[in-house]
């Protein structure tokens, strides 16, 4: 290979070889994906079509790639989790979905050697049941503008060519050899580019600040720490497009002159951990890493490092901590990353998606970037769509869209828990994860961004959405929160250390019957004093979730304090089981469930519940194949 | 020498193998436990000692450092390692009734999670990223899509008996 790269030439290289293929079968191997046996589907692909004596390539690299063949790709997470795996054909246009290793042989006889579809495994849309063939048909893509996500599901992660074909490291290029680290700079920040990782800071400032500090050494370091329960957007990323995350950070290198840097990913990530690993060593092989990037003589390289299983290390200084090889707790700000970070360094510290979308700025410019949006928040954001509704996965919507929008058009509608689909069961969406609140009815048309969400004392977070139906009890779910921050709390804060366990038991208390009215004040008390009393992120957030559940469900905490009821009826100590006479039909299972001997009747009369020997299990309800035992008050 | 100290001298040797890929670099404390981690599926106390003095770090700091990160078990783990996930997604989609399911088939708690046989342990993590397909349940490295509490005690009562055959095998 000659040195620097030569990126048109790579380009016609690869045009040529995929002018060769005739189609091209791509398995979506993401980690949804692969779960649902992705890759058997893979493999069974390869094995039949060869023994139907077809051409099959899985490289375009291969020396004797035949005129004609087909190839067989893996691509990442196409974001369609719920539907895998997903098999795309091109250039028929066709997304198979739900594909098993049995479904191949089908696939074959059927599109690959008569040209016919599999109307079988084309997807149906939830709300109308209409068959879609290619992504374009499918309301969960139509309605999305994928640009950070535009590649990822599309190309093959393992294959730096193809990345390059679609323009990859072209924005490096140009800002090693055409553009000063002043307009770098200049150009993110004019694009209004924001922290994707929840906070929302100008990312062109950041790196101006950290350009502006003079040192002999800098860091640039992804935050690949996703810990938001219920997000996975920059898993998607890692996974389907793992250049555009080196190539974001090779331009920050000569933004701020570091010649450094730190990718730091989620142990939970495995196969995040794999492709950033291997994205890294062909970078390295072409020359985009190393000592002489696009023959500047500038040097960058990127290590990769796994985290261990610690929620705080999200935190920019904890993160630091980590790779310090230390215990991951915040330390006080300022001094801010920019002046002094990694071992005292000045460094900048980006999220994954934040990274992935800076090549995108700097080919297509500040200005085309602004167009989609909002004048504050510009560009687009990917969220992680999860819980009660009809699609979930991964989609990528300009900033400013409704939430209407999102759940009713992309998601497809809030589902029942017998997964119908229920035009009136939407209560909630928990946004921003533990750290985030939740929005309601009321806030459907609110165009998401930014500065929006804090208005109403939510935020975008990480990017987490997840629906909740009529069914979902929202002191639980503050409750579930409460847990997830207490148990990830470092301990280093009193208030937040013990402030949060206070705030989890005072949570039981409503739960299992012991609340009163003052409980609820006191949790609003201590929740203000926690956010005030502690030093990073994790603790000035932890009570987010409650205080939101308490000010927009107020009357559902009152019901737990006061009627002592469970409105949701999720709390099983708040349960009155009763049985409704008239569609008992005196079986007699309950009786045998019950594990208090509580029930009591004769043989096919109606039975009844002694509630003072009721322990309030549930068994028996969901025991009673008639439905004839209600648990409400 | 009697067997127990032949077995900890090559205890150590693969630990000092573990420190010369990291020139017993003491900022690469982290990564170095994770791979004796992977050795030995814990971390022995006087594994952790050693490491300390072989890096000139503190056996405080060393032992703090593996028990701030919940990855770390300072507790010999099972052969299978069950993590339930139990994120947002997962929670609401009734994860935990897999986790109560999983802890009556194996009759363990949360708290003493590994079975006497040492063939499970059973851990809850906070969110593996697979929304999509919640909720999930990962045995070792294989992720299992959309569990229901007779899937997972499906999935033991397989283990159980490939563990048997294997056994009756030897």
């Amino acid at each position: 290979m000659n040195y620097p790269i030569n990126l048109e030439e790579i380009k016609t290289g690869f045009e040529k070889k995929k002018n060769l293929i005739s189609r091209r079968i791509t398995v979506c191997g993401g980690t949804g994906c692969i779960a649902n046996g992705a890759m058997n589907v893979y493999h069974e692909f390869i094995n039949l079509l060869k023994s139907n004596n077809l051409d099959v390539t899985v490289d375009l690299k291969s020396e004797n790639l035949k005129s004609g063949s087909i190839l067989m790709s893996e691509s990442g997470c196409h974001g369609f989790c719920q539907m895998g795996p997903l098999v795309k054909i091109e250039p028929d246009n066709i997304l198979y979905v739900g594909v098993k290793k049995d479904d191949v042989p089908e696939i074959i006889e059927t599109t690959i050697i008569n040209n016919q579809l599999c109307e079988r495994l084309l997807f149906e849309e939830p709300s109308n049941g209409k068959t879609c063939r290619g992504d374009e048909d499918i309301e969960f893509y139509k309605r999305q503008s994928r640009i950070t996500l535009k590649n990822c599901g599309n190309i093959n992660p393992n294959d730096i060519d193809e990345y390059i074909y679609t323009g990859g490291y072209s924005a490096a290029e140009k800002a090693y050899l055409r553009m000063t680290p002043e307009q770098i700079c200049e150009e993110i920040t004019f694009s209004g580019l924001r922290g994707r990782g929840g906070g929302g800071f100008p990312t062109g400032k950041k790196w101006q600040f950290a350009k502006a500090e003079k040192s002999d050494k800098k860091y640039i370091i992804c935050n690949g720490d996703e810990g938001d329960p219920g997000a996975f957007m920059d898993r998607s990323v890692m996974e389907g497009n793992p250049h555009a995350v080196i190539e974001g950070m090779l331009i920050a290198g000569k933004a701020i002159g570091a010649d450094e840097g730190y990718v730091y990913v989620r142990l939970e990530y495995p196969l995040a951990v794999k492709r950033i690993k291997q994205a890294v060593k062909v970078a390295e092989e072409y020359g985009f890493l190393g000592n002489n990037i696009f023959g500047t003589g500038k040097q960058f390289k990127i290590n990769v490092m796994e985290g261990a299983g610690a929620f705080v290390c999200g935190e920019e200084t904890a993160l630091m901590m980590s790779i310090e090889g230390k215990r991951g707790m915040p330390t006080p700000k300022p001094p801010f990353p920019a002046q002094s970070g990694l071992w005292g360094k000045p460094t900048v510290i980006n999220n994954v998606e934040t990274l992935a979308t800076v090549p995108y700025i700097l080919n297509s410019g500040a200005k085309t970037f602004r167009e989609t949006g909002t004048t504050e928040s510009p560009g687009t954001k990917t969220f992680a769509l999860t819980g009660h509704v009809a699609n979930t996965g991964l989609i990528e919507v300009p900033f400013g869209t409704t939430l209407r929008e999102i759940i009713y058009n992309i998601g497809g509608g809030v589902k029942n828990s017998d997964g119908s689909i229920d035009p009136k069961g939407f209560k909630a969406v928990q946004i921003g994860g533990p750290s985030g609140g939740c929005l309601i009815k009321e806030n459907l048309d609110l165009p998401l961004d930014f500065d929006s969400l804090k208005s109403i004392g939510a935020m975008v977070g990480s990017g987490g959405l997840v629906v909740m139906n009529h069914e979902t009890c929202m002191v639980k779910i503050a409750r579930f929160f409460m847990q997830f921050t207490q148990n990830e709390s470092c301990g280093k804060c009193v208030l937040c250390r013990e402030g949060t366990k206070q705030m989890l038991a005072l949570l039981d208390d409503i739960i299992e019957g012991r609340g009163t009215l003052e409980t609820i004040d006191l949790l609003e008390q201590l929740g203000h004093a926690i956010q005030k009393g502690s030093l990073c992120g994790l603790g000035k957030t932890a009570p987010n979730p409650v205080l939101s559940t308490i000010r927009l469900f107020r009357e559902e905490y009152d019901a737990h304090v006061v009627q002592k009821r469970c409105p949701a009826g999720q709390c099983n100590a708040l349960m009155k089981p009763h049985i409704i006479s008239e569609l008992c039909k005196g079986c007699g299972v309950c009786m045998k469930k019950c594990p208090a001997n509580a029930i009591s009747g004769e043989k096919k009369m109606p039975h009844s519940i002694d509630e003072k020997l009721c322990i309030k299990c549930g068994a028996c309800v969901s025991s009673c194949k008639f439905n004839a035992i209600a648990i409400g008050a | 020498m009697n067997k127990s100290s032949i077995s900890s001298a090559r205890k150590f040797e693969k630990v000092c193998e573990i420190m010369e890929t990291y020139s017993y670099n003491k900022n690469k404390l982290i990564p170095i436990l994770q791979a004796v981690q992977e050795e030995y599926r814990y971390l022995p106390e006087e594994v952790l000692t050693f490491i300390a003095i072989s890096l000139d770090l503190s056996p405080a700091r060393v032992f703090g450092v593996a028990t701030f990160y919940s990855h770390f078990a300072l507790k010999p783990k099972g052969k299978y390692i069950i993590k339930v996930c139990d994120g947002t997604a997962c929670h609401v989609k009734k994860s935990a009734a897999n986790i109560e399911a999983i802890c009556k088939r194996l009759n363990v708690t949360l708290d003493k999670n590994t079975t006497p046989d040492m063939l499970f342990t059973v851990e809850t993590v906070s969110c593996l990223g697979a929304c999509g397909i919640a909720p999930v349940v990962v045995v070792n490295d294989v992720v299992h899509p959309v569990m229901t509490p007779e899937k997972v005690v499906k999935i033991i009562d397989e283990i159980y008996k490939k563990e048997t055959a294997n056994e009756l095998s030897d």
